[in-house]
């Protein structure tokens, strides 16, 4: 029960793009056609349900207090290492996609690069490390289920304003407005019909 | 006289948030109060500036296959960097920056900065473009945290500006826009930035 009302609460309520603005330059760089959306999305969601565990078992046995050598503290080498595992990986998956299944990597290929510095999926990481301390993630099961939840979020969120700029193209808009402006007043207004959610509790 | 260009650009006309939409990631969540937007504005513009000098004095020395790599430690050696230094003397804002602080090394700027400028100029130059970029980040931040603070909590920097007698509770006629404190508020206040920067500026408007 726990397990699913951290699933519920990373893809809605703690949504990271209309929570906490996690991956908002790929969000509104990308974010033009739905097809390219879903694309990135769906790589977003794979290297997060990939890199979140990963982080986790570094965390849980290289970094935290007393975990690898009794007395040594290596937490301020987090950030070192999470972005080393998520560049690494990154450039993994790349070669893995382009060696086995070349029309995925024609479809996948150009968004990957973008991925590494993509700011939801180290934010998805660090997060993981302060529910650890506060105790919401509890085992690498868990953390499965966050990185996978807190992915989705933000595949739906990018889609869905996808489906909207699309709309949009028939609109009159200020020619000020055009572009990033209302892109970024159409975000705001979504966070606040996803607010709805911020009373729900499994 | 280049080099003040380089200073001043980033300001208005090429700013990195507004017109360039880099680093907005971090740029909106630390915007609630003037103090950790001030911080946060800081402590990208140094890593931005010393990021610059560092890779341009590195540019002809690494293979261009390998450069992400080398970027990527050389951003995040810089990050613990200031992530120590903010736990050091202000520990209370960096509490409160949490994440954010570890976030500035996938902030779009510095990567952006870096492959578009550090690497292809002398290591003077590109110290002045980080520097410029930091503070045209640094200037949006505060905009945003001006406006989310004094109508959200009525201070700013923690110093009441909107008068006591004034609220409800004391027999006024004003209380505090909630609203203003939820993130949807960051983006609507950035997007009406943009919104009037480019009446301003007609050359940036989208066709």
């Amino acid at each position: 029960m726990e397990t699913l009302n951290l699933f519920i609460r990373s893809i809605f309520i703690d949504n990271m793009v209309f929570a906490f603005f996690f991956g908002m330059c790929s969000y509104i760089a990308v974010s033009k056609s739905v097809k390219t959306a879903m694309g990135l999305g769906a790589a977003v969601v794979f290297v997060m349900t990939m890199t979140v565990p990963l982080n986790y078992l570094l965390n849980e046995y290289v970094l935290a207090p007393n975990a690898l050598v009794e007395g040594v503290d290596l937490s301020f080498l987090t950030f070192i290492v999470f972005i080393a595992v998520i560049a690494s990986f990154v450039q993994l998956v790349e070669m893995v996609v382009e060696k086995f299944s070349p029309s995925l990597y024609n479809q996948l290929g150009i968004f990957l690069p973008l991925i590494a510095v993509n700011c939801a999926i180290m934010g998805g990481s660090l997060f993981m490390q302060q529910k650890v301390v506060s105790g919401e993630i509890d085992g690498l099961w868990q953390s499965i289920v966050y990185g996978l939840g807190s992915g989705i979020g933000w595949w739906l969120a990018i889609v869905m304003m996808a489906a909207i700029r699309e709309r949009l193209q028939y609109s009159h808009i200020p020619a000020a407005l055009k572009g990033p402006g209302i892109a970024f007043i159409i975000t705001g207004l979504m966070g606040i019909a996803f607010m709805i959610f911020s009373g729900i509790k499994l | 006289m280049s080099n003040l260009k380089n200073l001043t650009g980033p300001l208005s006309s090429n700013n990195p948030v507004i017109v360039q939409i880099l680093g907005i990631c971090s740029a909106l969540a630390v915007t609630v109060k003037m103090e950790p937007a001030f911080v946060m504005g800081v402590s990208v513009m140094v890593v931005t500036a010393f990021a610059n000098l560092v890779m341009s004095l590195l540019r002809n020395g690494i293979p261009s296959r390998i450069r992400i790599i080398v970027q990527l430690v050389v951003i995040a050696a810089l990050v613990i960097i200031v992530d120590q230094v903010l736990k050091a003397f202000v520990y209370d804002v960096s509490k409160q920056l949490s994440v954010y602080v570890g976030l500035i090394i996938t902030n779009c700027i510095i990567m952006g900065r870096v492959e578009a400028y550090a690497l292809g100029n002398k290591p003077l130059d590109s110290f002045l473009d980080g520097i410029g970029n930091g503070l045209g980040y640094a200037a949006i931040l505060l905009i945003v945290a001006f406006f989310r603070e004094l109508f959200g909590s009525g201070t700013l920097f923690g110093i009441q500006i909107i008068p006591q007698s004034w609220y409800i509770a004391n027999g006024g006629f004003y209380s505090n826009v909630g609203i203003m404190l939820f993130p949807p508020m960051a983006l609507i206040i950035v997007g009406v930035i943009i919104w009037i920067h480019r009446s301003f500026n007609k050359d940036l408007q989208e066709k």
